[in-house]
């Protein structure tokens, strides 16, 4: 159940950061696209949050799982959770996030685990779109003008320490973060190279999601997403 | 054709309603026991996220209603994965017809899937940009014509 929630979770933190752009986007088509991919996100969270209520067996469903949790309960990595800041900011999350959840999702569909195993064949492909996505701004803004350089540089050096904690090893996981390094590497590494940006230097590594440890900013994100169900209990549209 | 097969194979997509969920290969199987009358449906989302699928399945189970079977269960999986290789000739055409581009083969090497030049579903031109790789629904892009300057939908290979 918790490898089942943990990916539920950062995809469900994501989707609802990733909708906080609505109407807000700096263009029309932008606004569409990150309300297309938080859809997509929102889907994959589905899913996975159903499969581990089932495994858990406690009778807890989707809604229970989302809306009725405190933020220790949550097991989404930190990244996700972050504030959105800038555009740049929120692409360098989205790279970040779409590099590693398509190697994720991949390996996700080989597994013997026959649910993962299909959401992870069916998730990869719309990750593979989000890292087009998030790929092609970075390297618009990282080889643009100077200030959109200098703002995409700044965003990936402030997200780049977040992104340790998704490759924390989990040995009996069914599939092992660890062994996603690589891959992601290569794929960020190469999108930087094309943006002329420089993969930062890491000097601290902040992790605790896994363990329900998580930043000031989920409490403020689970009070907006949670308040009609907690103020409601059980209402429907 | 079975009456519940062809009374669930004439479902609509509720968001391009030129097109039935046959066509766009939404609709994977549907089993009647004989004895009973008891019709299992079972479909697929496009997007894991696509929300026409709550209206999908009330669809299914009223029209499986009204041709005879009220006794109906619709069944939701994943695996195999849709893919726009799915969507069927006539699905293909019923788009173009109503304006929207129809998705190119997916590459099968990869999971990224290869952009060709999209043709404009209104005048034919190959001259076509693409505006937006996001559209009004999770599975469409959205380009213009260079040609006839006219805007429209593409489904995205997926």
């Amino acid at each position: 159940m918790d490898f089942a929630l943990a990916l539920g979770d950062d995809a469900l933190i994501a989707a609802q950061r990733l909708a906080e752009w609505t109407t807000r986007a700096p263009e029309m088509e932008e606004d569409v696209a990150l309300a297309n991919i938080a859809l997509d996100q929102l889907g994959a969270a589905r899913l996975l949050l159903s499969y581990a209520g089932e495994l858990e067996g406690a009778g807890r469903d989707e809604d229970t799982l989302a809306y009725l949790r405190d933020d220790r309960e949550f097991r989404n990595c930190l990244l996700v959770e972050l504030p959105n800041g800038d555009f740049a900011v929120t692409m360098a999350k989205l790279l970040v996030l779409a590099a590693y959840q398509v190697p994720l999702y991949t390996a996700l569909a080989a597994c013997p685990d026959e649910r993962l195993a299909a959401i992870g064949a069916k998730a990869r492909k719309e990750s593979a779109y989000h890292l087009d996505h998030a790929a092609l701004w970075v390297k618009r803004l990282g080889d643009g003008t100077e200030e959109s350089y200098r703002r995409m540089q700044a965003g990936i050096d402030q997200i780049w320490p977040y992104a340790d904690e998704l490759f924390a090893a989990w040995p009996d996981a069914p599939v092992d973060p660890a062994t996603l390094r690589s891959e992601f590497d290569d794929t960020v590494t190469a999108v930087l190279a094309e943006a002329t940006l420089t993969v930062p230097e890491v000097a601290w590594t902040p992790a605790g999601g896994r363990d329900g440890v998580h930043t000031e900013h989920l409490s403020y994100l689970l009070a907006e997403m949670q308040v009609l169900h907690r103020a409601h209990p059980g209402v429907r549209w | 054709m079975s009456r519940a097969r062809a009374a669930v194979a004439a479902v609509v997509d509720p968001e391009i309603r030129v097109v039935t969920i046959d066509d766009l290969g939404i609709l994977r199987s549907v089993l009647e026991d004989p004895a009973t009358g008891r019709v299992v449906v079972t479909i697929t989302p496009t997007y894991t996220g696509c929300p026409a699928m709550d209206v999908i399945r009330a669809d299914i189970r009223r029209a499986l209603a009204a041709a005879g079977h009220p006794d109906a269960e619709v069944r939701t999986v994943h695996s195999p994965a849709w893919s726009t290789d799915w969507i069927s000739d006539a699905g293909r055409a019923k788009l173009a017809a109503a304006g929207i581009a129809p998705p190119a083969p997916v590459r099968r090497d990869g999971v990224v899937p290869l952009t060709l030049t999209v043709r404009c579903p209104h005048c034919g031109s190959p001259e076509t940009e693409q505006l937006s790789r996001f559209g009004s629904t999770a599975c469409k892009a959205l380009w213009r014509c260079r040609s006839c300057s006219e805007p429209f939908d593409q489904v995205k290979a997926l």
